[in-house]
């Protein structure tokens, strides 16, 4: 009894919170569970990003940011409490790098007025604002993935696919399967054949799934994993010497720490990614700012590897919608409503992203109200076991946008349909 | 001096065999319904309602239900989160083909739907028992799991295989959907939660409740005085299954609007409910509650001192939960083996004599 009065007094205190007229952006990471190897690096570049801003620039147009960290293992009910315990002190924006939790908060946030940005990941036809109001996927989304790796397989075999086979290897849930749509249609239009192999949660025993694939001899490979399973993938591809440059990841399996258990065997490995990755001079200045400060998140060492990166990325574009909410509102202390104005107002180019010390770090792009999806590019690269380090091979890729773009406002409508929602933007 | 049946007069059986027989005990229990009905639905939050209440009251029905099966009649389950997923999929299945119906019978049909699967599941209860029933429930959890994955049907062919909840109201108010208020979610849990414990103290303390405890105490002695080993059993699977139906619907309808199904309803969660029980008392409704209340409360708890009050990094806390749910289980296993459910009643025994012990 003693222990629920402590509670009640703890929770009131959290639930009043402290008034700060500063900018919050929650960080629902996980730190522990079998997604951990992808999820530490992440919230790392993430949070050092915010770090820096605060650091060098002195916040965002004059205001502090402030992360809050709440740890969800991964897991819906645990993001759903984090949700919850963090809305109240005027979060600008989620982003909970997990398609799970983001099936539950799209509804959740949109009632709420939050913006949520699920940045390659999460529901993919959110990218039609028309419908989803507060939800971006931009810069690229997963149907956008599964395109561009069969357009990467398309030049590799001279513009055609007729009669190869290729298989589906994903993890069973609903980041899984989102591009088994997608890929459905590609097969009809380029006329390979698609086999669908299943990896339940969270991955570690795959032997039968990689003996179906020694048993059909798939031409490729194509990889929806993420966490232990992609490590696992990796291995057991080499145990069953699948040619390794007709293996490739999704943008969630390409990552250092996906390959090098492994080691030798990877070599060759290929992987889409939606950022580059390169020594920005922006590391530079989180060591200097950051670290050397002492304020590093985790432990400092993840700096500049993949997915430390693309959190990095994903930080700069909300400090930057944040800056170009500033701007519209006119108003340094903006709010989450004023947010999801500056997400849907906010272009990227070149110029800025070389200011801001990332060159090339992501497409050009621009949002707008019917368009939440960003430019849906991506890149290809290899693992090169030898000198430890993914190395680009394509520029970025376009996806076929055709082939998406129905099937965004096909699985759209059914959204808007199921919850009596009318299209804006007209 | 608490708890004392000292002038406390009975003039009828019935009177006699009520639930909360001490005057004491049952002034305790109208207290704690009146601040559960009238006072907290006034004061509650969407973040008290998302991360304590909603979550304590649907593992609270789980938990009774498992507790049935499992304290009262013996029979070990790790099937529970395979009909926890029933009952979600069947109210998933029930919202979307009969809008019109009210979400209240959808929640029950659930629970009535689950009861069916359930008994099936039951079956081989009737020939194997201890560790080989544990294994086959075991395979009914897998074997469900996979189904809601495997069968588009059941998630109405959307991309992903996830299920939504649509709004739906009672009495004109949304209770399932984004747009639900924290006290109609509350509210709604809360009226399944007190009706399904009221049917089970009432069940396990009648005709039925006897004779599983009869079976669960010594099956061949139970068989020989005339209690039905079919009938006992496949009637706890039944009843336990119709809670965990409702426990399940709940759970995807109100508390988390969208789930997938082999992260919310897989393996873990069947052990979650089966901590409750044991933590909270095999053989005690109270005891499920209490179970319930501890599992979900303790890591709020650990959260809101570890990372809130003393500003511990948010990893460090996640694994310090680790340690001490295990830790708190294994001291519970060797120091009191019947659960919080006992040291409530010891305690009740000590105010009785407080304070002139003998």
């Amino acid at each position: 009894m003693k222990k629920m009065f402590t509670t009640l007094a703890l929770g009131a205190a959290l639930a009043a919170g402290p008034a700060a007229a500063d900018l919050v952006f929650p960080d629902l990471s996980y730190r522990t569970g079998p997604y951990a190897a992808g999820g530490v690096p992440f919230s790392d570049g993430y949070q050092d990003y915010f770090a820096l801003v605060n650091a060098r620039d002195g916040g965002i147009g004059g205001e502090k940011a402030r992360v809050i960290e709440c740890e969800t293992a991964y897991n819906t009910e645990k993001g759903v409490e984090c949700y919850e315990a963090t809305k109240g002190e005027g979060a600008l924006v989620y982003q909970p790098l997990s398609t799970g939790i983001t099936y539950q908060l799209i509804p959740k946030v949109t009632a709420d007025g939050i913006p949520l940005h699920t940045m390659g990941y999460g529901r993919t036809s959110a990218a039609n604002g028309k419908v989803f109001s507060n939800v971006f996927n931009y810069p690229a989304n997963y149907w956008d993935a599964a395109s561009a790796a069969i357009n990467h397989l398309l030049e590799e075999n001279g513009g055609s696919l007729d009669g190869k086979k290729i298989t589906l290897l994903y993890h069973n849930s609903a980041y899984g399967k989102e591009p088994i749509r997608t890929l459905e249609e590609l097969s009809k239009k380029h006329g390979f054949e698609l086999g669908q192999i299943a990896v339940d949660h969270p991955g570690q025993e795959q032997k039968s799934q990689w003996l179906q694939i020694r048993r059909e001899r798939p031409d490729y490979v194509i990889m929806w994993g993420w966490g232990v399973m992609n490590q696992v993938a990796i291995q057991e591809a080499a145990n069953i010497r699948f040619p390794m440059e007709n293996f490739i990841g999704n943008w969630w399996a390409g990552a250092e720490h996906d390959v090098t258990p492994a080691g030798e065997a990877a070599h060759g490995y290929k992987s889409l990614n939606m950022n580059r990755i390169a020594d920005l001079p922006v590391f530079e200045d989180i060591k200097k700012h950051v670290h050397e400060a002492g304020n590093a998140a985790g432990d400092g060492s993840n700096v500049g590897s993949v997915l430390y990166t693309r959190g990095m990325y994903a930080a700069m574009l909300a400090v930057e919608a944040a800056k170009t909410a500033q701007e519209i509102h006119g108003t340094a202390d903006i709010n989450a409503a004023q947010m999801r104005d500056g997400m849907e107002a906010l272009e990227m180019t070149n110029e800025k992203m070389a200011a801001l010390g990332m060159e090339g770090i992501g497409p050009e792009f621009s949002v707008s109200c019917a368009d939440h999806g960003g430019s849906g590019q991506a890149i290809v690269q290899q693992w090169d076991a030898n000198e430890k380090m993914w190395k680009p091979l394509t520029d970025y890729i376009d996806s076929d946008r055709e082939v998406i773009a129905t099937l965004v406002a096909e699985d759209s409508a059914a959204f808007a349909a199921e919850n009596n929602i009318s299209e804006r933007c007209n | 001096m608490l708890y004392r049946e000292a002038g406390d007069f009975k003039t009828s059986y019935v009177a006699d065999s009520q639930t909360f027989p001490i005057k004491f005990d049952r002034y305790r229990y109208y207290a704690v319904l009146i601040i559960g009905f009238a006072f907290i639905p006034f004061v509650i939050n969407d973040y008290w309602v998302n991360a304590i209440f909603l979550p304590f009251l649907i593992y609270s029905i789980a938990a009774i239900g498992l507790n049935i099966l499992t304290g009262y009649c013996g029979q070990v389950s790790l099937g529970t989160g395979g009909f926890m997923a029933v009952g979600a999929y069947a109210c998933y299945k029930l919202m979307t083909a009969f809008p019109e119906v009210s979400i209240l019978i959808h929640v029950l049909l659930a629970g009535g739907i689950t009861a069916g699967v359930g008994v099936l599941f039951g079956l081989p209860s009737l020939r194997i028992k201890g560790f080989y029933l544990a294994v086959a429930t075991l395979a009914a959890q897998f074997f469900l799991v996979w189904l809601f994955n495997r069968v588009p049907w059941f998630y109405n062919y959307s991309a992903s295989g996830q299920i939504n909840a649509p709004e739906r109201t009672m009495f004109g108010v949304p209770v399932t959907g984004p747009e639900t208020a924290a006290w109609a979610a509350y509210l709604f849990c809360l009226v399944l939660t007190v009706f399904c414990a009221l049917i089970a103290r009432n069940l396990t303390r009648g005709m039925m409740g006897r004779k599983w405890m009869a079976i669960r105490d010594m099956d061949i002695a139970a068989e020989i005085i005339g209690v039905n080993p079919l009938m006992a059993k496949l009637s706890a699977f039944a009843v336990s299954s119709f809670f965990v139906g409702v426990a399940g619907a709940l759970f995807f309808a109100v508390y988390l609007g969208a789930v997938e199904v082999g992260e919310a309803f897989g393996i873990t969660k069947s052990f979650l409910v089966l901590f409750m029980v044991i933590i909270g008392g095999l053989g005690s409704i109270f005891g499920s509650f209490a179970g319930a209340a501890f599992l979900v409360l303790l890591p709020v708890v650990l959260k809101l001192v570890g990372v809130d009050l003393l500003g511990w990094p948010t990893d460090l806390v996640a694994h310090l939960q680790l340690i001490i749910v295990g830790a708190l289980i294994v001291l519970f296993l060797i120091v009191e083996p019947h659960g919080l459910a006992q040291l409530w009643r010891v305690a009740k025994e000590k105010l009785r004599l407080w304070p002139f012990p003998h």
